[in-house]
């Protein structure tokens, strides 16, 4: 039976291969959106804080879980929304 | 139950990549967006099922505190204010990882957890504390200029000791909170140190390291609390955050460590003699010669930002054209504040993307250019990065406006750029001045031409 350690390490591993892999192809014009974009991406600590701030403890853990949610939370809804702001700006010659 | 949760992971997962896929061409990026949008929705949801959710109102209130800020924040912000927008939104993302590993802590937990656990800490403390002066230096809140102190080394040093011993403690004695609070506190102090020497025309490297350490903040979470998606998606972060930061720091011809660890300028050599005169032009002489050019080239700098003349700009490439003019422009990558700082301006202004040169696209045309027209740019135009070995920008690749025929630079005064370094291409005889406020000069030229 392979650890769950492992297992997250090499999740971790085939990830940034993968990262460097889509990112590189991102041509300039598009830095300043990729950059928001990723932002809201790594917003996805709210999962994490989810499962912190639901437990029903009430103890310490409870109330960092629920701020961790609400900080995550401008990240992934400020991120998404003002990347599409900047994106629809985006036009072709002659359209 | 838990198989359909790390299932729904898995989709998330798929549509992210994918997502970030159609972000690499314009015209599917926002496409794109939008599929990110739904992996983090998934997510959620996926996260919101789990059995050991009893109670939802912590849940709620952080979520709708947070997404009212977050939209009214990307609702009104200016497109000029963006790289403070973003700084601080990476403090945000690096403080709810802080949180979560903090959060995480559980008595009994394996000494793998309670690495991970720092780590988030960690990262997530520098990122926080170092985004919010990054904010503040870009905001123009606090002094944008480099701060260095003699000792400076020895203090970092000290503080990156005190938190290796604090961290070694922490993992020996997980119940003694004391280790813990260290670590939190120097986390949060070393961010702060690592930004303050960094000056503002280097902020585009910052701010794309900062936003590599959110990602990476998010991945050391996801360790702590067992969550593929977190690992997955924080990696994916990281890496564009990273390969940002080597794009900058190749733009300015300097590695990493130089950007970060000393202070742009300070360890000046040389102030070579630059010979020549200044030649000022007038608005109606500029237009004049704009009017007979076939070939135009607009090369904008952060001082087109802070004059807010993108939308001049483009009202005049538009009369340019309109004249039987070819008009583009040349970005360089690290015109501006951040990466891609200029494009998201010029779009903005309704200037198409397909008008909008790289570097090296722009530079083997600049022979056939007519007029290049630098607004509000300076160091990223030198030549003396060409020509003179002395200068302390000698080998960074600019945008060689000077071998155009006519060179139109727009600028408030005489002063040199925020590298304070002297710029001969103000002297070459090519070179035409156009003092005064970016913005109204080139409303001049505007009103000349209608």
């Amino acid at each position: 039976m392979i650890s769950a350690e492992v297992f997250l390490t090499f999740i971790l591993m085939l990830s940034i291969f993968l990262g460097f892999e889509l990112i590189n192809k991102v041509p300039a014009t598009l830095h300043t959106p990729l950059m928001s974009g990723a932002n809201a991406i790594s917003g996805i600590t709210v999962v994490g804080a989810i499962s912190l701030a639901g437990n029903g403890q009430h103890d310490v853990a409870n109330w960092l879980g629920a701020a961790a949610v609400a900080l995550a939370s401008i990240n992934v809804v400020g991120g998404y929304m003002v990347t599409d702001r900047m994106l629809a700006m985006f036009k072709k010659k002659g359209s | 139950m838990e198989n359909l949760i790390q299932y729904s992971y898995v989709v998330a997962a798929a549509l992210f990549i994918y997502g970030l896929k159609q972000l690499g061409s314009p015209a599917t990026a926002r496409r794109g967006n939008g599929i990110s949008a739904v992996a983090m929705l998934i997510a959620v949801v996926a996260a919101l099922l789990d059995q050991g959710i009893v109670e939802y109102q912590y849940i709620a209130i952080g979520f709708v505190v947070g997404a009212l800020i977050g939209g009214a924040a990307a609702r009104l912000v200016e497109m000029t204010a963006m790289p403070e927008m973003v700084a601080l939104f990476n403090g945000f993302g690096g403080m709810a990882s802080l949180l979560v590993g903090w959060a995480a802590l559980a008595p009994g937990a394996g000494t793998f957890t309670l690495v991970t656990i720092i780590l988030s800490i960690l990262i997530g403390g520098v990122t926080f504390t170092g985004s919010l002066v990054a904010y503040g230096k870009l905001s123009e809140k606090i002094g944008s200029g480099a701060v260095l102190f003699s000792g400076q080394q020895v203090v970092n040093s000290l503080i990156v000791l005190g938190i290796l011993a604090g961290a070694v403690m922490f993992c020996l004695q997980p119940d003694n909170h004391i280790w813990l609070y260290l670590v939190v506190a120097l986390s949060l102090v070393f961010g702060i140190m690592v930004v303050i020497p960094i000056g503002g025309a280097d902020m585009p490297v910052v701010i794309s390291l900062l936003n590599s350490y959110s990602g990476l903040a998010a991945c050391a979470a996801g360790f702590a609390v067992n969550n593929n998606i977190l690992i997955v998606a924080g990696s994916l972060v990281g890496a564009s955050g990273i390969i940002l930061t080597q794009i900058m720091c190749k733009a300015m011809n300097r590695s990493l460590s130089n950007v970060l660890f000393s202070g742009f300028g300070s360890g000046k050599t040389e102030t070579s003699v630059v010979e020549g005169e200044i030649k000022p032009i007038s608005a109606e002489d500029a237009y004049y010669i704009l009017e007979a050019a076939t070939n135009v080239a607009i090369i904008p700098g952060y001082g087109m930002a802070v004059a807010q003349a993108q939308h001049v700009v483009k009202e005049l490439a538009e009369l340019l054209e309109a004249n039987g003019a070819e008009v583009n422009f040349g970005i360089h990558p690290v015109a501006g504040r951040m990466p891609g700082h200029m494009n998201v301006l010029l779009a903005e202004a309704d200037v198409p993307y397909d008008q909008l040169l790289e570097m090296d696209d722009i530079n083997p045309r600049m022979e056939n250019v007519d007029v290049a027209i630098v607004i509000g740019a300076n160091d990223v135009v030198n030549p003396a990065a060409r020509e003179n070995e002395g200068s302390p920008i000698y080998g960074m690749p600019v945008i060689n406006v000077d071998k155009a025929r006519t060179v139109f630079v727009l600028k408030r005064s005489m002063a040199s750029g925020f590298a304070g370094i002297e710029n001969p291409l103000f002297y070459k005889d090519n070179t035409r001045m156009l003092f005064g406020d970016a913005k109204e000069s080139i409303g001049h030229l505007v009103r000349e031409f209608s």
